[in-house]
């Protein structure tokens, strides 16, 4: 390299952090590629699906998303999808506590298959709760194509979210607040309500938008278990696809757009809950 | 630190233990167990069926892709968020968390919107230039990598905070180009992030089925992957060699996550 080239990026490095961009071209040209492929990838996309499901008016929209079994699959998705937060609000932190703060023989065990729903394919997640729900049950519970092989689907795929929040959370606190309070005489109810829950919140509502999110748009695991039954167990995105398959974009592009504005309330809600948290820290 | 009742602590294992095992442990057993029944024969009469082993290299060769453009784009939109300043960052750092929240069909249906060949915004201009998107491979990656996009970003950004830019500041004034700097002092110190997300991308690309179903047409023995597959010959009744197929995909996430596992605590020792 020429000094030329060199020297301005001497200036550069003198500046403080948080260089401004015009002070690089490199960096320009980077984002500006960066940002044509999100584009051209994501946001215009994206976008069509939101004129498409404009196209025909507000009145062409309701009409979609009130025909019966398209508002009962939008109902059922997003019920089952808040039960199966509920749930998990309940059940995640406890999890994480467990895997936290005791000590016990094939704990790092249970830490792996945490991640197993993460990892696993969604439709191989379908077949393997198939195998043990479904008609060749070992347990003698058929639950294949029923509302509580949704519920269970959803459960299987939602497992890590909170607790994998939670987790971090639980690692960082400062046992010396605890006992602080513990010698100030305060109860274990008091010091779990008082201190451990309030700086677990917002890790546990992170967790539960991302729950939720995920709950409403699942697909892969339900495609076997549940049967997509019109009416009784088929979601959102199976009357998306059916609607595909049918040529009527149109009508897959209204469902999907109710589909993406709770997913955009959820990345709002995310990102106000984390901002929360950095203000605090 | 409180301490629970023991009565308290011991419910409360049984309690988790008991819940992931008939979640998580005990169905994921089952398949291992369903694909090995009768010995190797299902996973040899699987491998022999042509379907199967050309969704197999499908898969491959789509992952491969995805995780390729998916860690140039994402390490390189790390540095620039972390790094620089510009309008509406705030706002770009929100957005490439969109597709974690987005249904793969809603994913597969915005992509074949605007891509595909006979009424897409820019499906027939790019036909007749030569590239078909939609119903081939193209379309399927993209589908791949929209599904995994934030996996390395999420990991690199954080570290990329954590370790400031002190040393890159160094080695600019020590007179090292932008490519030198990011060669020698940055990436060694972000490597694990990226390792731990591309494994990440991986097996969630391995794995997409909603977004790629839709994008590709599921053709069977031309666009159809894996996790297709593993779809049609269950509902064909094929069903051992649909848990034999099934058993790969599983198989080839668990590696994963052991990976991770390895990889994880080398992180932290620095």
């Amino acid at each position: 390299m020429t000094a030329a080239v060199e020297s301005p990026a001497r200036t550069r490095s003198t500046a403080r952090p948080g260089r401004a961009l015009s002070r690089s071209r490199g960096a320009t040209l980077g984002l500006g590629v960066a940002l044509l492929w999100f584009s051209l990838l994501v946001l215009i996309p994206l976008a069509a699906v939101l004129v498409t499901a404009s196209e025909g008016g507000w009145s062409g929209f309701w009409q979609v998303v009130s025909n019966e079994q398209t508002f009962a699959a939008i109902r059922l998705t997003v019920l089952q999808a808040a039960l199966v937060t509920v749930v998990n609000v309940v059940l995640g932190p406890v999890i994480a506590w467990v895997l936290v703060r005791d000590r016990f023989w094939g704990r790092s065990v249970l830490n792996v298959i945490i991640d197993i729903p993460f990892a696993l394919p969604t439709i191989v997640a379908g077949l393997v709760l198939l195998s043990l729900y479904g008609p060749q049950s070992p347990l003698g519970l058929h639950l294949a194509n029923t509302e509580s092989a949704v519920t269970l689907a959803l459960l299987f795929v939602t497992l890590p979210f909170i607790v994998r929040t939670v987790q971090p959370v639980l690692e960082e606190l400062e046992p010396d607040v605890e006992e602080a309070a513990a010698s100030l005489g305060a109860s274990r109810t008091t010091i779990l309500v008082k201190i451990l829950l309030p700086s677990l919140v917002p890790a546990i509502a992170a967790g539960a938008a991302l729950s939720f999110a995920r709950g409403i748009s699942e697909y892969g695991a339900l495609v076997l278990l549940s049967g997509n039954l019109p009416m009784r167990t088929e979601v959102a995105s199976v009357r998306v696809l059916s609607y595909v398959e049918n040529g009527n974009t149109a009508a897959a592009a209204a469902v999907a757009t109710v589909l993406l504005v709770v997913a955009l309330a959820v990345i709002v809600v995310l990102d106000l809950v984390q901002r929360r948290v950095a203000r605090r820290g | 630190m409180v301490k629970l009742p023991r009565l308290l602590t011991w419910t409360l294992r049984v309690l988790v233990a008991g819940y992931l095992a008939l979640l998580v442990a005990w169905p994921v057993a089952l398949v291992a167990q369903h694909t090995f029944a009768d010995g190797l024969d299902a996973m040899r009469t699987a491998l022999a069926d042509p379907t199967v082993t050309h969704a197999l290299w499908l898969t491959v060769e789509v992952a491969v892709l995805a995780v390729l453009v998916n860690l140039v784009f994402g390490v390189g939109i790390s540095l620039l968020l972390v790094r620089y300043e510009f309008p509406g960052k705030r706002l770009l750092s929100a957005l490439l968390d969109l597709p974690l929240s987005v249904s793969p069909v809603v994913v597969g249906l915005a992509l074949l919107l605007v891509y595909n060949g006979v009424d897409g915004w820019f499906g027939p201009t790019i036909e007749r230039a030569g590239l078909q998107v939609v119903f081939s491979t193209p379309g399927m990656v993209m589908a791949t990598v929209f599904v995994a996009l934030p996996l390395v970003i999420r990991e690199v950004v954080p570290i990329l905070e954590e370790i400031g830019d002190d040393q890159e500041q160094a080695a600019r004034s020590l007179g090292a180009g932008a490519w030198a700097t990011f060669r020698r002092v940055t990436l060694p110190s972000i490597k694990w992030a990226v390792a731990y997300g591309v494994v990440l991308s991986l097996a969630r690309s391995l794995g997409e089925f909603g977004a790629v179903k839709i994008v590709s047409g599921n053709v069977v023995g031309s666009t159809q992957t894996t996790t297709l597959v593993v779809e049609q010959k269950y509902q064909d009744f094929e069903q051992s060699t649909a848990y034999a197929a099934a058993f790969l995909l599983a198989f080839a996430a668990v590696l994963c996550l052991v990976v991770v596992t390895v990889i994880r605590p080398k992180e932290e020792q620095k």
